[in-house]
């Protein structure tokens, strides 16, 4: 299985911290692609994290892997 | 634990207190604080939020990549979460170097990275609505909508 975190605006719009899926064998564009189709979200703009590390548009998502979508940062 | 988000309030002596070295010759301390007029819009509050966990190991990178850059310098950071008033102290980046320049400049640096790799969001709150910033008026994270694979690595 795998846990997809959102924040900020995207975890308003899902109305969920993370959602638990098995979406391992996909990429981060495949994932992104879905969650844009089954969420409305707009994720063009959006970095992806895999466990805590910035990832490609096209890493492959392993078993266990936790996803966070990472919009534009306004820390500081 | 040089390296912390919090979600009571810092305490700035604390985080300079980190950087103490019999080496250094100037210690920097920045303090990034709550403004009420952004562009001529009143800020009511602002809820800071962050993907903590992640936070930590980007502040440690900042950390790492500055020693990497100024020889000899401790560097200490904590940034708030949760909700912020008019005033409130958001971040507080302390730095030591032997010499004075280096303490300035690399604390600059501190800053501008927070700004770009750091998983940490804002939500400011007006009279009249509430938005989460990212890409847009000064606030722009990412130049081109996403860090720059220099950004993320170097």
């Amino acid at each position: 299985m795998n846990k997809i975190m959102f924040f900020a605006h995207l975890r308003d719009r899902v109305g969920e911290e993370s959602l638990t899926k098995d979406v391992s064998g996909k990429t981060i564009s495949e994932l992104k692609q879905m969650l844009e189709e089954n969420y409305g979200l707009k994720l063009d703009s959006v970095m992806a994290a895999v466990n805590e590390e910035f990832a490609s548009d096209d890493e492959v998502i392993q078993a266990g892997d936790t996803i966070a979508f990472i919009p534009p940062v306004s820390g500081g | 634990m040089n390296f912390e988000i919090s979600k009571d309030p810092i305490d700035i002596q604390s985080v300079i207190d980190k950087v103490v070295q019999r080496e250094a010759g100037a210690i920097t301390t920045f303090i990034g604080t709550v403004r009420e007029l952004t562009h001529g819009k009143k800020t009511l509050y602002l809820i800071y939020e962050a993907y903590e966990s992640m936070a930590v190991k980007k502040l440690e990178q900042i950390g790492t990549e500055i020693k990497e850059r100024w020889n000899g310098a401790e560097v200490a950071i904590t940034h708030r979460t949760g909700k912020l008033d008019i005033t409130d102290v958001a971040v507080v980046i302390a730095v030591s170097t032997p010499h004075r320049a280096d303490a300035y400049e690399a604390n600059r640096y501190a800053i501008e990275r927070i700004k770009e790799i750091v998983p940490i969001w804002k939500k400011e709150h007006w009279e009249d609505g509430e938005e989460w910033i990212g890409n847009q008026l000064e606030t722009v994270a990412y130049p081109k909508g996403k860090p720059e694979e220099k950004d993320l690595h170097e």
